[in-house]
């Protein structure tokens, strides 16, 4: 659409303040939904509780037993396994799909298609999808019987269902979308005359690959492996349910603390999980600027 | 009945006056009688609102109510944390509290709750002795745990502490009991089942679970350890930190060397692990057995011979209930206890306060089924229509003084439960 070419009215307001005015409606947003409850959770981790009520204090107990405990390191460590090999393999299937999607599907039409069918379990709840596996996997499920009925295996593998293994596969299942998307996007940008000057300068298949494609892709890499390892390291209901409550993660040890009336110790936990995930992202950040590449 | 009708159809009084018939009929036919009645107009514009945990937050039952007394009874179903929570925080937001005697005991002492003169309840008399002096027959021996007696009464109507005696002032009016056991599946382990140990046989490993709400867990555990002879518990209902710490540490042992297939903490994830052999040998609630008996799946809740652990739950009076709204609650007790309800309720396997009113609203098949543990003379079916038992099963575990009389441990809130809350998320984090 071309830009309006009338001068710009003066409304009567200074640029800075209208700046200002336009900004605001978001600032408020943030400051009531995001900056306040974070605020809330940081205070409410120094209060003290009972069985059945909290109060205002300002402790360390929190902390203090959340730091010498053994099994807060264990948890934290078990989270991280969790996002790695969610993140990994998230990467590995979703850059997959997206390449496919952009550079072998020639049609636009077919790229938008194919792209909805991906969408498309997306329709359902998480929860649903996610259920769903148990009955597939269980020692009795359709997994396990056609296995045993192809004379592949004489016993039902265990492992298939209420393990690490389930609960990593639920989390693949769920968020490789996540990770297609933004990858998609990025490549649906890249200008097709750099593979052909590619092509033209003798570059193989996989050089392309690692000297174009990936390097101008990287922004939607790092967009999806946020999304997808934030994703993983703050939910608790997918581990719940695909380990049948047999592994913790540490949003199940702020879930069990909620359940407990125990808000201190869950605020104390959570305000740990936030500066983990921070410092994870940190970290990612400084390998790519996204705000440049965008 | 069709030709009858009127042809202007049924017009809006003669829905009133039909009511109003049905009501009087109801209170003429003795079905709901002894209890002083309030029949005061207004009544109908009162709303209770009672909160509490499912098992009993029947939406049957505010419909009966609507039909017997007139007024509107609002249900909100929680879990049991949830419960608490409300019950100790948020005073304004309920009238009635259905809550168990262990939730009773943590919450009492915030004063949300008022005490209820027994001289306004008709039915007090036929309370099970359970409930007032503790014991099922003179000779019982009251099992450890909160048991709902000892925190059933308060020495006046701003009593803060709990009586040792009947005070003529209770905190909670008994409404719904059973004795827990654990579910097995008789077809996937074919041999006898007779003590709480074989939860942590190792010839069940992988095929076992256990429920994961701290509270009820702990006890449990408490229950498999004893039975072992591992550890002799002063207190089963009241551990020391030391007997938490050995409790625990068994379970984890056994947790790391994959006894456990799962943890449940809803009733639906405890009927799939059954119903799908996921789990052969678990703790287990009552309707769950009755669920997974539904899908045509053998499953019995197995007595064993180191007894129940038993839970009690009863309807408290909001702290802010007064003037017409307590009439009316006091009115919707009695009639609680008049025995439409216990009979619904022990038609579903669970036992009710004043058994011998619920028996008119039984038949006496049901009542020889449920109640006496004898065969059943024919098809026995839940309130909603389930089949649950042919002709000629019994009932598991017999009659209701076997089941009642064999009691080991009541559901409890112990001293030192911020300690064993923190251990318990270390077994389940380990």
């Amino acid at each position: 659409m071309p830009a309006p070419t009338t001068k710009r009215q003066s409304h009567g307001l200074s640029n800075a303040l209208s700046g200002w005015l336009m900004s605001l409606p978001l600032a408020l947003i943030l400051f009531f939904f995001l900056l306040l409850p974070i605020v809330t959770i940081v205070i409410v981790s120094f209060w003290g509780a009972t069985e059945y009520s909290i109060y205002p204090a300002f402790q360390f107990d929190n902390y203090e037993f959340l730091l010498t405990s053994p099994v807060t390191y264990q948890v934290f460590l078990n989270t991280i396994k969790y996002a790695v090999i969610a993140w990994a393999a998230t990467l590995l299937i979703g850059f997959t799909i997206a390449y496919f999607l952009a550079f072998h599907v020639r049609s636009l039409v077919w790229q938008i298609a194919l792209f909805l069918l991906c969408t498309i379990p997306f329709w359902t709840s998480n929860i649903i999808r996610m259920i769903s596996w148990i009955p597939f996997l269980g020692r009795n499920g359709i997994a396990n019987s056609t296995l045993i009925d192809l004379g592949i295996i004489d016993q039902p593998l265990e492992w298939l269902l209420y393990s690490d293994f389930a609960v990593i596969l639920a989390f693949v299942h769920l968020y490789t979308l996540f990770m297609v998307v933004p990858i998609f996007n990025t490549m649906m940008r890249i200008d097709k005359s750099l593979l052909e000057a590619a092509y033209d300068n003798g570059a193989t298949g996989f050089q392309t690959l690692t000297n174009v494609i990936i390097p101008l892709t990287k922004p939607g890499i790092m967009i999806g492996s946020i999304f997808v390892i934030t994703l993983v390291m703050g939910d608790f209901i997918t581990v719940r349910f695909m380990s049948g409550s047999q592994k913790a993660n540490v949003g199940r040890l702020i879930s069990n603390d909620i359940g407990l009336l125990q808000y201190p110790s869950a605020c104390a936990t959570a305000v740990i999980l936030l500066m983990t995930v921070l410092l994870v992202i940190a970290v990612m950040l400084h390998f790519v600027d996204i705000r440049k590449e965008l | 009945m069709t030709t009858k009708q009127d042809k202007k159809g049924v017009s809006r009084r003669s829905v009133l006056k039909g009511a109003a018939a049905t009501a009087g009929a109801a209170l003429g036919s003795g079905a709901i009688t002894g209890f002083p009645t309030i029949w005061a107009q207004n009544i109908k514009d009162v709303t209770l609102r009672q909160f509490g945990t499912g098992v009993s937050n029947l939406n049957d039952v505010a419909q009966k109510v609507k039909e017997d007394l007139g007024f509107t009874l609002e249900m909100t179903a929680l879990d049991s944390d949830s419960v608490t929570q409300r019950a100790a925080t948020q005073p304004d937001s309920f009238d009635i509290a259905d809550i168990e005697y262990w939730i009773c005991k943590k919450v009492w002492p915030t004063g949300n709750l008022q005490a209820m003169d027994t001289s306004k309840i008709a039915n007090y008399d036929k309370i099970v002795g359970i409930f007032k002096s503790g014991k099922l027959t003179p000779e019982s021996v009251i099992a450890q745990g909160t048991a709902p007696h000892s925190v059933g009464f308060v020495d006046g109507p701003d009593g803060t502490t709990f009586a040792k005696e009947e005070t003529g002032w209770m905190t909670l009016i008994p409404t719904i009991y059973n004795a827990d056991t654990l579910g097995i599946r008789p077809d996937l382990i074919g041999r006898p089942i007779e003590s709480w140990t074989e939860l942590l046989n190792p010839e069940f490993k992988g095929k076992a679970s256990i429920l994961d709400i701290s509270s009820i867990g702990i006890m449990d555990m408490a229950m498999v350890c004893e039975a072992m002879g591992e550890i002799a518990y002063g207190d089963k209902g009241n551990m020391t930190r030391e007997e938490i710490d050995k409790t625990i540490a068994i379970f984890t042992e056994a947790k790391k060397n994959g006894q456990f297939r799962a943890f449940w903490k809803t009733f639906d994830e405890s009927v799939n692990l059954m119903a799908s052999g996921e789990v052969v040998i678990q703790s287990m609630w009552s309707p769950a057995i009755t669920a997974v008996k539904s899908r045509g799946i053998q499953c019995v809740y197995q007595p064993l011979k180191e007894g129940y652990r038993s839970w009690g739950g009863g309807i408290g009076l909001s702290k802010s209930l007064s003037g017409l709204e307590l009439d009316a609650a006091y009115e919707y007790i009695n009639w609680y206890l008049s025995g439409w309800v216990g009979g619904y309720l022990m038609r579903q396997g669970y036992y009710s306060a004043v058994p011998e009113t619920s028996k008119e609203f039984m038949s006496e098949n049901e009542w020889g089924y449920w109640f006496e543990g004898k065969e059943a003379t024919d098809v026995i079916t839940s309130p909603t229509g389930d089949k649950l038992a042919e002709a000629g099963e019994t009932r598991d575990g017999g009659s209701f003084y076997d089941r009642m009389g064999a009691v080991a441990c009541w559901n409890a809130v112990m001293d030192e439960n911020q300690y064993m809350v923190r251990k318990w998320n270390e077994f389940i984090a380990a």
